[in-house]
């Protein structure tokens, strides 16, 4: 997958997360948690969701690599390069 | 033949859940919808651990533990369980507060918390904005070596009356004191306290029901009456259980029984390392609960300006200590209108006082049944306070003890709230013991009370399938022995 495409993504498993919010205009470089309402259980769903939808594992440690869309992605890019679009 | 309970299990799982409380019932969940083939153990013969509810003669249901939670229930239910049980959710908009230093009516959240401090107890503005600030922005990783009273003394000085508005429904909603870390108050508060109390319209057993079929949707194995002897360790991973006489082999195993009785009941000491044993053993548990359970007749209302939950003591100051007292003088009531199970005529109300296990363990049967009816007696007597012809109204009233809790959920010393701060550390720590063993119940205060545990089970639910998934790949043939 490309960084376009993990960003598309990301922001379809946010609005799972978040239905309530409006995700089509977050901004890629200022904190998610800025701009949504969202505690340490929606990081978690994140994670659980990338998973499920990707395999991708993200240690614990990691979890603050998802502060951002652009640091999310620069995150996953590595590790989702060789995944086709689902 | 004893009907077998666990007939047409299978042998081998990816995942054994033992324990039903809605932290083992949200792991199975969240385990299951994400692909893997999920065994939910319970020994009694209802699901729910202590979301639970018992039914009496007359058509009476009481509800154990339905008090209230926080709004994040909503959320939580939505995403782990379905719209339907996060639809049922309704707020309590009348909570009390009656002792001898304060009477009022809040809508228990932020705004109004804030009203009160300003208006009637006469605090700046500023000052309470910075205490929920700070209570706020606590999180785990900070300073433990504070407690909440020294977080009381730092920001409303000498204030006995405020220490009991802030602290008197946290330690009623999970046992914690002032001497618990001030970390764990912060958190619970800034989750309970912020925006109000809510409740499941429908009662614990509309929940739990609807919880059991869509456990049922999912694909969870759910089997009732089926007792973990042990769990079954095989060079440091978990291999399965044994139930009902029956070897079950799983990859991975969560128990939700009691953290203690899982460590050193199911498993065994000779399995840990003996730093983690110690740490184990010092677990301490919390305390356990009394409650009175009282049934109006038929069609025989309350006036709903008594509230739902009513905070009421005659002490003159607020102490821990006190709470546990097998002299109470500290009481909460939860009424119970016909609203909260729509279609019903009953009006019902529930008295819960913390308790020690140890002031109940020891009594002779007869001296056990005497203290119960005690209990019921002072009980009428005081809610006469507010409701004058109780005992007219009155159609069905019994007393549950620390030893009624122990009898149900098998929790060492009848914990009605799981254990003490520690608790969590050591939960988390088992699968660095013993690869593929977990924990997810009410630990730590921060993990407990309806919200805590159902999101601890997603944590822990989380954990479990990242390790099935590495573990699959490590060694893809593994199975029990």
């Amino acid at each position: 997958m490309s960084p376009p495409e993990i960003k598309e993504a990301i922001l379809d498993i946010l609005e799972s997360i978040a239905p309530d919010e409006d995700v089509t205009n977050v901004k890629d470089d200022v904190p998610l948690r800025e701009q949504l309402e969202l505690d340490s259980m929606d990081f978690l769903d994140i994670v659980m969701e990338l998973r499920k939808r990707y395999r991708v594992q993200i240690p614990e440690d990691d979890y603050v690599q998802l502060a951002t869309i652009n640091s999310t992605v620069e995150y996953l890019a590595p590790l989702m390069k060789d995944l086709q679009k689902a | 033949m004893p009907k077998d309970f666990l007939q047409g299990a299978r042998d081998h799982y990816d995942c054994i859940v033992i324990g039903s409380g809605l932290a083992g019932l949200t792991a199975a969940n969240t385990l299951a919808r994400t692909g893997q083939s999920v065994l939910l153990l319970e020994q009694h013969y209802k699901l729910g651990g202590m979301a639970t509810w018992f039914k009496r003669p007359g058509g009476h249901i009481f509800d154990i533990s339905l008090h209230g939670f926080p709004v994040g229930m909503i959320k939580s239910c939505r995403r782990y369980w379905t719209q339907e049980i996060a639809d049922s959710i309704v707020q309590l908009k009348n909570i009390r507060f009656d002792n001898p230093m304060f009477s009022l009516t809040t809508t228990f959240n932020r705004e109004d918390f804030t009203r009160l401090l300003v208006e009637k107890f006469q605090v700046s503005a500023e000052r309470v904005q910075a205490f929920f600030d700070t209570a706020r922005g606590m999180n785990f990783y900070d300073d433990q070596s504070t407690t909440a009273g020294e977080l009381f003394e730092r920001f409303f000085p000498g204030r006995e009356d405020i220490i009991r508005l802030l602290m008197e429904p946290i330690t009623y909603a999970n046992g914690s004191t002032l001497e618990d870390p001030a970390i764990s108050y912060g958190i619970v508060f800034s989750n309970f306290m912020s925006k109000g109390v809510f409740t499941f319209e429908g009662g614990t057993d509309r929940l739990i029901h609807l919880m059991h079929e869509e456990l049922l949707r999912s694909g969870v194995d759910v089997r009732i009456k089926c007792d973990v002897q042990r769990i079954l360790v095989n060079r440091g991973r978990v291999a399965g259980v044994q139930v009902n006489g029956r070897t079950i082999g799983a990859r991975a195993v969560i128990s939700n029984a009691n953290l203690k009785s899982t460590v050193l009941k199911m498993i065994g000491p000779e399995h840990f390392d003996r730093s983690f044993l110690d740490e184990a053993e010092a677990v301490r548990l919390n305390n356990s609960s009394c409650q009175v359970y009282m049934a109006l007749r038929p069609g025989e209302m309350l006036d709903e300006s008594l509230g739902d939950l009513l905070f009421s003591s005659t002490a003159p100051l607020f102490r821990t200590d006190l709470l546990l007292s097998r002299d109470v003088t500290s009481r909460t009531y939860s009424f119970y209108y016909p609203r909260t199970r729509p279609g019903s005529d009953r009006c019902l109300v529930v008295s819960s006082t913390n308790a020690r296990y140890e002031d109940w363990a020891g009594l002779s049967d007869e001296a056990y049944e005497d203290s119960k009816r005690d209990l019921v007696e002072s009980t009428l007597e005081a809610l006469g306070r507010y409701i004058p012809d109780i005992r007219q109204k009155l159609d069905h009233a019994e007393a549950s003890t620390p030893r009624t809790f122990r009898h149900y959920t098998r929790h060492l010393q009848g914990a009605s709230f799981g254990t003490k701060f520690e608790g969590l550390a050591v939960s988390r720590a088992l699968p660095e013991q013993i690869a593929g063993l977990y924990h997810a119940g009410s630990v730590g205060i921060i993990m407990s009370g309806w919200l805590g545990a159902m999101n601890y089970g997603v944590i822990v639910a989380n954990d479990v399938d990242s390790w099935l998934m590495k573990s699959n790949r490590q060694t893809p043939l593994a199975t029990a022995t």
